[in-house]
């Protein structure tokens, strides 16, 4: 028994970054907007407070703000020959579950993805020749400049408070930040994070070394804040539980204290929490959507909910599932290189190494989330030249340490035993005297790393799970070797007593954690053949259907996505709101 | 802490039975009932401070005992593993959610799979600690002729690098290296998280480090401590500030 709803306008399926944001920019239009989130309420006070929040155990161990795999998941596998077996626990990546979504849990770092990377085919054919990019590698322009999207950017850095230095206002190239940056408007809302002993150490070495370090920036707020919609973040208590964790200062700049209380004050603005949407509705011509089709998950009610336009606002992955679930857009087979849902499904590589240096402090329990000091001179510098080197990409290093929790972070020297008193006694001696040089490195697109819908394993509902087929390729791992060699001969610049052997990614293993920056699989473009949506993120096949998130990127940068997935929510509503509404119909 | 609180293991030391667990644990119900009432008189403890066992049974507690002792020995940085509460903790994680398979995908069919697919067994961890703790007492019995709680410290370190390195199946075909993965993450939590699960006792694991625990506002530590110089940690756990 299906019950069946008075339609609404608007419908939006979760309740994040972007649907906050999409909520928040549409509000005022006073059209009747419905939002479904299939996680419950959430709000600092009764869920990030203190002790309660400053719990490893039950938040960074056992995943308690993240999606339950119990309930939904993914298979997985490297290749297309190996049979794909679920993802029985979370672990290399962590969806959020709940009001705020990952927004709640992240870490906070928020780049701007520069115009090359927007036209990343054009430029690396003027540059490299059409030779240089490998025939499986589908890497596509976004349809997108920097340019169009700059006064985005600065919209989402102002909403979430980011903390940084600008390399380059307008043109002129300013002291202390990233000089390989494009052109910005203004500077940052907040100034950088206090650096502490390793960002210096990091930051000499690598200025000694010819580089050009700067603060990163991050969406923890270093200052008391007050943001463009008048909402107020509190100032980075450096706490050390930032990323997998709530902010019990509001300090991070998250949608439940930014977006999603702005969008809320309209009361055509109607938030329904425990609602897990399980399909988007089509009518009988397969080229409109008639709203969306979910379940109670308190009752186990199912529920249909017609709405004139529908906005998948979910994690990047989940809005793939649900559009492969819906028969949205033709699946990509990677064989025929045919079809487009499921397409371009890229992860983040690089490489770390630890030194160790006796006899310092690096007190790596104080730390802010996203801050740290990074190096761009192998990553957005477009003049660096990847001919040498062989891969199309890059990586931006850093030094950052967001994390002295004990359960994970437990550095020891290579060659320590795993237990045991001398175990203990190097513990004891290296936990504050370490530090983690990383590189986060790009990962274009290879026609064989896609996602689908799997012939055998379900979800709670009875409808198949996604399968993700990925594995870093050639491109990634020369690009991951270089790394490591760059991180190699920065650390030995720095000096320490000890240092392990730089390591770089070289195969996906779903069980460390390494990055939650899944993207892909519904991808913006300039053609309909080889692009899920527009450059307003419309389907191409369904007008009356937007997709937000990490899903719309073509590639995946060596930078953090939620910069540009922020950037691109702003972009889109403002395309539904002053475009679309008044006469809806495909905008490309 | 109250002095007249007795943990278990010095129970067990006092009455001369440690490595006896297994067929002494009932006898000794009535003293350790009397030593709950004498600390229940002085303060009221913490559930998971509580004696006894909630999912272990007698021979899976001497092994898990004999397990977190010879992994963290007491020396000069902490008391030994039963002392931090470690088996104490594992024991409470196996009873709990996460024992249960709380957020583990359950449903088959299963595949051994590719070391990159992690965990496919189709047990739940409380599940796996039963078959791979009966397996694992097997192979030390056929190895070395007794099971793992008795046998000396070289043959315990040779089994448990055995097992680390994925060299030992156990009974039935179960691959020793999964349960090492997952035993090897317990006893890190049981000696880091905090106290209130059970492990960690009086900070401990916290102290031997220098991790402050829950302390929260460090928006005048950040620049007093970025000079290389150490923070005067004294841990403070949620207990503590509740």
């Amino acid at each position: 028994m299906v019950t069946k709803l008075p339609p609404v306008d608007i419908l939006i399926v979760g309740m994040g970054w972007t649907g906050g944001i999409l909520a928040k920019e549409l509000g005022p239009t006073g059209l009747k907007i419905a939002v479904l989130e299939r996680g419950g309420t959430r709000s600092t006070q009764n869920d990030f407070s203190v002790p309660l929040i400053r719990d490893e155990l039950r938040f960074s161990q056992r995943h308690d703000l993240m999606m339950d795999v119990s309930k939904d998941t993914y298979t997985i596998r490297n290749k297309p020959s190996e049979p794909a077996l679920p993802m029985r626990r979370l672990g290399s990546f962590l969806p959020g579950e709940g009001l705020g979504g990952a927004g709640a849990h992240w870490n906070g770092v928020t780049w701007r993805w520069p115009d090359h990377e927007f036209r990343i085919r054009t430029k690396y054919e003027g540059r490299y020749g059409k030779n240089f990019i490998p025939a499986d590698m589908p890497i596509q322009d976004w349809g997108i400049t920097g340019a169009e999207i700059e006064p985005y950017y600065d919209k989402f850095e102002y909403t979430a408070g980011v903390s940084g230095k600008a390399g380059n206002i307008k043109g002129q190239i300013q002291p202390g930040g990233n000089p390989f940056e494009d052109p910005r408007g203004r500077d940052y809302p907040n100034p950088p994070l206090v650096a502490n002993h390793a960002s210096k150490l990091f930051a000499k070495a690598a200025t000694e070394l010819g580089y050009h370090p700067y603060p990163r920036p991050a969406a923890n707020s270093s200052r008391p804040y007050t943001n463009p919609d008048g909402m107020l973040l509190g100032q980075c208590q450096y706490c050390g539980f930032c990323e997998r964790f709530g902010c019990e200062a509001n300090a991070k700049g998250s949608p439940h204290i930014t977006v999603i209380p702005v969008a809320l004050r309209y009361s055509n603005v109607d938030l329904r929490t425990y609602c897990w949407v399980t399909k988007v509705l089509m009518d009988s011509t397969g080229k409109k959507a008639t709203g969306v089709a979910y379940v109670n998950v308190l009752t186990g009610e199912e529920i249909e909910q017609p709405a004139d336009l529908v906005i998948l606002a979910a994690y990047g992955l989940s809005n793939v599932h649900l559009m492969l679930l819906s028969g949205i857009g033709k699946p990509y087979d990677p064989e025929t290189q045919t079809g487009v849902i499921g397409k371009n499904y890229a992860y983040q590589g690089g490489s770390n190494v630890a030194l160790f240096f006796e006899g310092v402090s690096f007190n790596p329990f104080i730390a802010s989330g996203g801050w740290g000091t990074s190096i761009d001179d192998f990553h957005t510098n477009w003049n660096f030249d990847r001919s040498k080197h062989g891969y199309i990409g890059g990586s931006y290093i850093s030094v950052g340490g967001s994390n002295g929790r004990p359960i994970t972070y437990r550095p020891v020297p290579p060659g320590t035993p795993p237990w045991g008193s001398a175990w203990k006694r190097a513990t004891a001696k290296w936990y504050q005297s370490a530090l983690a040089i990383g590189a986060s490195g790009m990962v274009m697109p290879n026609r064989y790393n896609t996602l689908d819908l799997d012939p055998t394993y379900k979800n709670r509902f009875g409808q198949p799970l996604m399968r993700m087929t990925f594995d870093f390729k050639d491109n990634e791992q020369k690009m991951n070797r270089h790394s490591a060699e760059v991180i190699g001969q920065i650390g030995r610049a720095m000096n320490p007593t000890i240092m392990g052997n730089p390591n770089p990614r070289l195969t996906w293993n779903v069980v460390p954690y390494q990055s939650t920056h899944n993207t892909g699989g519904a991808i913006m473009g300039t053609d309909p053949g080889t692009s899920a949506l527009n450059k307003y993120l419309q389907s191409w096949d369904v007008a009356n259907l937007f997709v937000m998130g990490a899903s719309a990127f073509p590639h995946n940068s060596g930078y953090n996505p939620t910069g540009p997935v922020g950037a691109l929510a702003y972009w889109a509503a403002d395309a539904i709101r002053e475009r679309y509404l008044r006469n809806p119909r495909q905008l490309v | 802490m109250s002095e007249t609180k007795i943990g278990r293991r010095e129970f067990l030391t006092s009455v001369g039975v440690v490595g006896a667990a297994s067929a002494s644990v009932n006898a000794l119900a009535p003293v350790a009932a009397e030593a709950q009432t004498a600390s229940q008189a002085a303060a009221t403890p913490p559930a998971a401070e509580a004696a006894g066992y909630e999912y272990l049974k007698p021979v899976e507690q001497a092994f898990v005992e004999a397990l977190v002792d010879h992994m963290i020995p007491k020396d000069e940085l902490t008391g030994s593993g039963t002392e931090l509460g470690i088996a104490t903790y594992i024991d409470r994680a196996l009873a709990g959610a996460w024992g249960k398979g709380a957020r583990l995908y359950k449903d088959g069919p299963w595949q051994r799979g590719t070391p990159n697919q992690g965990y496919q067994l189709p047990l739940t961890p409380a599940e796996l600690y039963r078959a791979a703790i009966e397996g694992s007492n097997a192979y030390c019995r056929k190895t070395f002729g007794k099971d793992f709680d008795r046998c000396n410290p070289e043959q315990k370190e040779a089994f448990l690098k055995d097992l680390a390195a994925g060299k030992i199946t156990l009974e039935g075909g179960l691959p020793g290296r999964a349960f090492f993965v997952v035993l090897y993450d317990n006893v890190m939590e049981g000696m880091f998280a905090d106290p209130i699960y059970g492990g960690n006792k009086d900070k401990a694991g916290w102290k031997m480090i220098g991790f402050p625990g829950v302390l929260a506002n460090n928006a005048e530590n950040v620049k007093k401590y970025s000079d290389g110089k150490k923070f005067p940690a004294n841990p403070i756990s949620i207990a503590d500030m509740s």
